[in-house]
């Protein structure tokens, strides 16, 4: 039974790294760089659901749907001040180093207004969860949430991609963005939308991460960021499934080693689950291989 | 004199006027202790700064985990200069650290390179983030202790190692090592900077090190021409591991409580480097040897603004990111200025490496 709850455990973890991954995968089978900042968005959707919820005593839903406001808001002014500039720029590590900046900046911003030490975070679910065989399984509300909004979201971003036009405008643009620009697609829209559901995914990922582990610091997003990273790039980096796969991979891995093997390894047990993938796939699980032409 | 043989003497000049100037004034007693305490860090930054630019700009594979190189050789050599501290005098000694700490990096650098230059591009780059962060993680699971029965290994716990009553902990986990001795100072530092120096622009201008570039270049048109590929690929990574295991060992002899933290040897820890060698002017060694010691110091100078100091930090980055690389900005600078900029002025350099 205790082995249940911890593969259950695992499959949320892995839902909140799902939906980081998301964004990270969509960002990145688009505009092709690595949004280091990605992470530090959860850290400022949780700050604003922290603040929100505080000053209208409690009430996390209002606080949520301004997190997801202003960390679309923010996703999409970062692409266009700091990203946006850089496309095109001699080396695709210019704008990987902007995003470092960005990272740098929005976990000094968070610093100087809320300092160091880390703040307790109200969950935002306040469901006891249910209990099974006698209270033997017992599954927490949290839990089972994050798996669900987790799949909402993989359904409604396929739907969106396959069957709208804007998204059929964004696999457009992730293949080749001269030829969508010769289409028609404005490529600079396209990219921002991208930035916009990818940031405004990580303020959702916040409240669940923050709801199951509810300690917040400026550095609260910084790790779950890159593990999420890993996600993408286990599952094939640009692959919405792939994220998805990736995100639940090293969810289940990271908790049944942290239980099983040692808390103090499991992070290096996650990192060489990926790199035996990638050894054996080089493009990730569900990633596609390109010919390189000469 | 060639003209490259100007350049690199050009960059050895300025090495050593800094080191001159610098310590004139710590002699005239002009140099604070806050500043004098950051000449050694300044140095092994700069060396590893090298390191990482030959992986970067000279072989052109992102590696964003540098730093688990700098761990590598840094636990090796304090491991051997805590373990023989009684037995070897003082200067054997710490050769032998450096000796250890460079080959046990340059070893981990040829058996991770194995696999990860198998990879190309961002999958590559995040592979080595991998490794840098499973190397920091199994160091912090070590425990090796020393008593008169000889070397006691285990990864539980320091309890487990069964020692006698004299023995002696040397790695203590996640506490690492404490009490290494001090023998790294300003003038070593600088010494293996010039070394690293050497060895990395005579690579460059060696038919080694054209053949690693012919790669960066365009690894199909160098494979044709018959460059054997994965060789230059693993001799170039592999020297820039034992660079960078150097470092760690100037960074382990000048620190009292050695830790694999992630400030130091985290994934974070490696971009910082990453940022030196960008900013720098990725394959341009100079540059990277220039913007390591200014990028290191500049935080440190804003001390003063406290708080402040890392907003300022990331605003100045983010700007000079822009400055230096949109296409936009480039443009409208080649209009204004005709082509010079400081950065270009700095490093010699008239048009950027990309």
């Amino acid at each position: 039974m205790s082995f249940l709850t911890y593969l259950i455990n695992g499959l949320s973890l892995g839902s909140i790294y799902a939906i980081i991954a998301l964004g990270y995968t969509m960002v990145y089978g688009i505009a092709k760089m690595l949004n280091f900042a990605h992470g530090d968005f959860i850290m400022v959707g949780c700050y604003i659901i922290f603040s929100v919820s505080a000053a209208l005593s409690g009430n996390s839903v209002v606080g949520i749907i301004v997190a997801i406001i202003l960390c679309t808001l923010l996703g999409v002014t970062t692409e266009f001040v700091a990203y946006r500039p850089l496309r095109g720029a001699a080396s695709p590590l210019a704008v990987l180093i902007t995003a470092i900046g960005v990272s740098y900046l929005l976990e000094n911003i968070a610093l100087l207004i809320y300092g160091a030490d880390i703040k307790s975070f109200t969950s935002v679910i306040n469901w006891e969860g249910v209990s099974f065989a006698g209270g033997q399984l017992k599954i927490q509300g949290v839990t089972i949430v994050t798996i669900l909004v987790s799949v909402v979201i993989l359904i409604v971003l396929q739907l969106f991609i396959n069957k709208t036009k804007q998204g059929q405008a964004m696999l457009a643009a992730s293949e080749d963005k001269a030829a969508a620009a010769l289409m028609g697609i404005d490529v600079n829209k396209t990219i921002a939308l991208t930035f916009a559901i990818g940031s405004a995914l990580a303020a959702v990922a916040g409240a669940l991460l923050c709801s199951a582990y509810p300690s917040l610091s400026p550095y609260t997003g910084a790790m779950p960021g890159i593990k999420a990273f890993v996600a993408a790039v286990l599952g094939g980096i640009g692959s919405i499934p792939g994220a998805m796969i990736g995100g639940l991979v090293l969810g289940i891995v990271e908790i049944l080693s942290k239980t099983y093997i040692s808390s103090q390894l499991s992070d290096a047990i996650v990192f060489g689950i990926l790199v035996i993938v990638l050894l054996v796939k080089p493009t990730g699980i569900l990633g596609k291989k390109v010919q390189e032409k000469v | 004199m060639s003209k490259t043989q100007k350049s690199n003497f050009i960059t050895y000049g300025i090495v050593i006027a800094a080191y001159i100037i610098l310590e004139v004034l710590m002699l005239t007693g002009n140099l604070s202790s806050h500043l004098k305490g950051l000449l050694v860090p300044m140095t092994y930054y700069a060396v590893i700064a090298v390191a990482l630019n030959l992986c970067v700009g000279i072989l052109g594979e992102l590696s964003i985990g540098h730093c688990g190189f700098m761990c590598l050789g840094a636990f090796s050599s304090a491991f051997f200069s805590r373990a023989t501290e009684q037995i070897i005098p003082t200067v054997p000694r710490f050769l032998m650290a450096f000796i250890i700490g460079i080959a046990v990096a340059a070893l981990f650098g040829f058996l991770i390179g194995i696999p990860v230059l198998r990879l190309k591009g961002d999958y590559l780059a995040i592979v080595t983030l991998a490794f840098g962060e499973i190397i920091k993680n199994v160091i912090n699971s070590f425990y090796i202790g020393i008593d008169s029965k000889g070397l006691h290994f285990t990864m539980k716990s320091a309890m487990d190692l069964n020692m006698e009553k004299d023995g002696d902990i040397i790695i203590n986990g996640a506490m690492g090592i404490t009490g290494t001795p001090h023998n790294a100072n300003f003038t070593i530092g600088i010494v293996v900077l010039l070394i690293s120096l050497f060895i990395v622009q005579n690579l460059v201008n060696s038919r080694d090190g054209r053949a690693i570039m012919a790669i960066r270049d365009n690894y199909i048109a160098a494979e044709a021409t018959g460059i054997n590929v994965t060789g230059y690929k693993m001799m170039a990574f592999t020297i820039s591991a034992a660079i960078a295991g150097a470092a760690g060992v100037l960074f382990s002899h000048n620190i009292t409580t050695l830790t694999a933290s992630s400030q130091y040897f985290g994934y974070n820890a490696s971009i910082m480097i990453l940022v030196y060698v960008v900013l720098g002017g990725i394959g341009n060694i100079r540059g990277s040897v220039i913007a390591a010691c200014i990028l290191y110091m500049l935080p440190e100078m804003l001390r003063g603004l406290n708080t402040y100091r890392m907003l300022i930090y990331s605003i100045v980055l983010i700007i000079m990111m822009i400055v230096n690389w949109s296409p936009k900005v480039i443009a409208w600078r080649k209009k204004t200025f005709g082509g010079l900029n400081l950065i270009s002025i700095l490093t010699g350099k008239k048009k950027g490496v990309a």
